[in-house]
């Protein structure tokens, strides 16, 4: 019986629940200096002078600034594309460019020392003009960076137009979506830490998701050898795609070289919410045309991305929209084109989902546009038009090839399990009574690229002296779950039980090489490499198993129900795993059973469909979702118990998209929303259960068929209530809503709706 | 700096603190109980959820003075001997409501307070009483879970 497909509960859980997470914060450092960011409250500004004098009076308090740091500036990597010219200085010199940028450093003996040191550092600021919205700087008026001429930082797709693209159309639609800009906001705020040993090695740990990575550019701006540096990402609490290496965990690595002491640094709630990168903050403008019966036939997808004010991450991601930008329908003509430019703002970098949100944001409303023109249902003209199932692989016209997909299944799924027509009735019902508040039924279709680069990764099975395994990954957990489910995926393969696998990530010394996690990608390519290593260990054991049982390991088998290999047909002589490992390790052998692997493999697509259920008072504007109801087809599920987490939580990240959150900036470029008094991140009070409906296409991608499901709740839920929100509108000629479709903004629309 | 006595998980602990030292801070650094999270500035994220003389307070918010004199358990003070787990931690592990682990253990001393006072707590009841613990990861979903469990199992 395989362990695949069971709820197995977590063995990471105990620590947590015990509350002995061992995240950074939480870690001992004995003589640490504690470090302090002094950050500019200007978005755009000429730094004159600092003077430390005040804040170096203090006992045991020393203040650095950008002239004493000589590391290089922060950049993206050169395959992205992004200009060259716009890279960050690990400490602002001459000019800051966003609030909450790095101005000086505070070393002191610990926290509250550091607090009251960098209150005293005097700056002399002299404010700039500020540029806050995509559309201020692709005009290109005030650069701010004077040097390169424009406030392009990258582009995406194609700059050339079909003049005949929508020739042909009988109805065409159009508007533009904000996706707005939000905070990843982990519950645990960032910390890194770094000492120096006696052997000259250089031990950083960071807050990362992506550790080996971290290592090589740490090493590279410290200009050290990689072999000098280990990097140990432990626990972290939550990730979300932005807990990438930043200038913060390279400048506590440089002072711990610098200053001959350890040193570290954990941010506090309001340097999270300005240092730690933002996400989304696209303009999405779009138009979709296509026949009076309800076949699309072209669609075209502005994307205007705000990279802030130094392009990283963020900038390259309109590459994923424009990919994207089809989404579950088969359309022949498709024209994309993308530029992210540079703002007076906290740089922009990868949250759940990064790119392929806005491609389902731009089309599901689209597709709800142009549902109402040619007067069909919205399920009806996505079944019109869905890529269909005998068409996989399919091919886009902008160039991603879907592995494996069922979109009208999903659908007919979708429709099903939430009583589509019972809830049309209901809202024809509630129409006709009137009164304030209205019943609104939204759709979100989407499909979504998971390991969108086609990475590789590593996992290594190692048998230990008393039979048990371990598995090395080079992906990274952050709440996912791995240390059970790669323990799954092995043990299935060892005839092991999963409590005697123990998984080993994070620690640049313990696992030789790693891509780490983001895009969804850890089952598909570290699961399965773990996999892949256990088969290989396998093959190893029967040949050692052959030798002590005086057989031929051609003739060996493992029996996966007791763990014991024998000669096929004949269960006794047998040697299980403890018995093996135990003699291996007498002679000398136990390295035989140590196996790794690399796992590489082609971008996979999950899809789905989300229904959501919304209450809308048209005297206050205030939504309230009712019920939301999720097919996600993530291919074969390894745990049901986590995957299901999974979508929860990427539901309700979207959810918090469509209806509540927004980093918000004042005129002057200063930040609203530096706080979770000021950031409206959901509560347990603001959001129903979620209904999840499984669906299982595997993947031809992988032998386990799984795809990714961290970020797919969230890309079907933002389109879902954001329709959901417009259709109950629909009866007072309301067509468009700004995201977050709060009371303020739904008020609004249905004032200029109705005036 | 002023001595303050208390009782921390059982155990009396006498100190000196800074008057301006919070008792979140007095916990993890002078006592070195780390169980207990920092998730925001503002008392909005709960992560530093303990019980002080029995009652839920968010640690963040109250000074290490305030609780001279005071019983004050944190999470690491909630599993019985044995090192077996309360009800409610064995509730969130079984319906899966820990992901990430940072929000958990305030969430779990919130539950054990919540339960205290209302035994039977309605979904909806548990919304608004959790409302001031945040958790990115989980959704909720299978925290609400986890606390109707921990409430069957009487917790």
């Amino acid at each position: 019986m395989s362990i695949l497909g069971n709820r197995v509960l977590r063995v990471e859980d105990p620590r947590f629940l015990r509350g002995e997470g061992r995240y950074i914060e939480n870690m001992p450092l004995h003589r640490a200096a504690w470090v302090t960011f002094v950050r500019s409250p200007l978005a755009h500004a000429r730094v004159n002078g600092i003077d430390t004098s005040a804040a170096e009076a203090l006992p045991d308090v020393q203040v650095l600034t950008g002239a004493d740091v000589d590391a290089p500036p922060f950049g993206p990597p050169p395959y992205w594309n992004i200009n060259p010219g716009m890279v960050r200085p690990l400490v602002a010199q001459d000019v800051v460019r966003f609030a909450g940028e790095i101005v000086a450093i505070v070393v002191s003996d610990d926290r509250a020392a550091g607090i009251d040191a960098a209150e005293l550092v005097a700056i002399d600021y002299d404010p700039l003009p500020v540029v806050l919205t995509v559309e201020e700087a692709a005009e290109d008026e005030t650069l701010l960076f004077p040097d390169e001429g424009t406030n392009v930082a990258a582009r995406a797709g194609s700059e050339e137009h079909d003049e005949e693209l929508f020739s042909g159309c009988e109805v065409v639609v159009s508007d533009t979506v904000w996706s707005q800009r939000m905070a990843a906001a982990p519950l645990e705020p960032r910390s890194a830490a770094a000492e120096l040993g006696e052997d000259g090695r250089l031990t950083v740990w960071l807050t990362s998701q992506t550790p080996h990575t971290s290592k090589m550019v740490v090493a590279g701006m410290l200009g050290l050898d990689p072999g000098q540096v280990r990097v140990v990402s432990p626990d972290l609490g939550g990730g979300f795609g932005a807990k990438m290496l930043e200038v913060e965990g390279v400048l506590v690595a440089w002072l711990a070289r610098k200053l001959g002491r350890p040193a570290r640094w954990t941010e506090t709630r309001t340097e999270n919410m300005l240092g730690l990168l933002h996400g989304r903050a696209q303009r999405l403008e779009f138009t979709l045309g296509g026949t009076r019966d309800g076949d699309v036939r072209a669609y075209r997808l502005d994307v205007l991305a705000d990279a802030g004010a130094y392009p990283i991450l963020g900038a390259y991601l309109p590459n994923l929209t424009c990919l994207m930008a089809s989404a579950v329908y088969e359309i022949p003509r498709v024209e994309v084109e993308g530029r992210s430019v540079v703002t007076n703002t906290t740089p922009t970098t990868s949250i759940r989902g990064a790119g392929r949100p806005e491609a389902a944001q731009a089309m599901e409303r689209a597709l709800d546009l142009f549902a109402a023109e040619v007067g069909l249902d919205p399920a009806e003209v996505r079944r019109r038009n869905f890529v269909p199932k005998d068409a996989f692989p399919y091919t886009t016209a902008t160039g991603a090839t879907y592995d494996s997909g069922d979109y009208e299944g999903a659908l007919d799924l979708l429709l099903r399990s939430a009583g589509y027509d019972e809830l049309r009735e209901e809202q024809r019902r509630r129409r006709a009574q009137g009164g304030p508040v209205e019943l609104g039924i939204g759709l979100g279709a989407y499909v979504e690229i998971s390991n969108p680069v086609g990475e590789a990764e590593f996992g290594e099975v190692e048998i230990t002296d008393n039979g048990e395994a371990i598995l090395r990954t080079g992906s990274h957990s952050h709440g996912q779950g791995h240390e059970t489910t790669f323990a799954m995926l092995a043990a299935e393969r060892l005839g092991l039980p999963v409590e005697l696998v123990t998984v080993i990530k994070g620690d640049t010394d313990e696992v030789p090489t790693g891509a780490g996690t983001f895009g969804s990608k850890s089952t598909q390519i570290g699961g399965v490499a773990g996999r892949l290593a256990a088969d290989g260990v396998v093959e190893q054991a029967k040949a050692l198993a052959a030798d002590y049982l005086e057989a031929s390991a051609a003739d060996m088998v493992l029996d996966l129900d007791t763990g014991r290999f024998h000669v096929t047909g004949a269960p006794e002589p047998a040697l299980g795993w403890a018995d093996l490992a135990s003699r291996a390790a007498a002679d000398g052998r136990l390295g035989e059973l140590k196996v790794s692997h690399e796992f590489q493999a082609p971008p996979s697509f999950p899809f789905g469909i989300h229904l959501s259920v919304v209450e809308v008072d048209t005297e206050t504007g205030r939504v309230e979702v009712k019920r939301h109801v999720a097919v996600d087809d993530a291919g074969t599920i390894v745990n049901p118990l986590v995957a299901d987490g999974q979508v929860h939580g990427g539901i309700a990240f979207g959810v918090g998209q469509a209806l509540y959150e927004e980093v918000v900036f004042g005129e002057d470029g200063y930040p609203l929303t530096g706080t979770f008094v000021g950031y409206a991140f959901p509560s347990a009070a603001e959001l129903p259960s979620w209904e999840r409906v499984e669906m299982v296409t595997p993947t031809p991608n992988n032998v386990v068929g799984v795809k990714g499901i961290g970020e797919s709740g969230t890309v079907g839920s933002t389109p879902a209530v954001h329709n959901a929100v417009l259709d109950a509108l629909a009866p007072y000629g309301v067509r468009h809503v700004d995201l977050p479709c709060n009371g303020e903004n739904v008020w609004k629309a249905l004032q200029e709706a109705t005036a | 700096m002023t001595r303050i006595a208390l009782t921390v998980n059982g155990e009396g602990r006498e100190a000196e603190v800074q008057a301006r030292q919070l008792l979140v801070y007095f916990l993890r650094e002078q006592l070195g109980l780390t169980g207990t999270n920092v998730g925001c500035d503002t008392s909005s994220c709960g992560a530093c959820t303990v019980l002080l003389d029995g009652e839920s307070v968010k640690s963040c918010t109250v000074l290490a003075v305030q609780a001279d004199g005071s019983e004050v358990t944190t999470i690491e003070g909630l599993a019985r001997g044995g090192g077996e787990l309360h009800p409610v931690q064995q509730a969130f592990h079984e319906q899966h409501g820990v992901q990430c682990g940072y929000c958990t253990p305030g969430f779990v001393m919130a539950t054990v307070s919540l339960l205290k006072d209302n035994p039977r707590p309605s979904e909806a009841e548990i919304r608004h009483a959790l409302e001031g613990n945040l958790c990115r990861c989980t959704g909720y979903h299978n925290i609400v879970r986890a606390v109707e469990a921990a409430a069957r199992a009487g917790a």
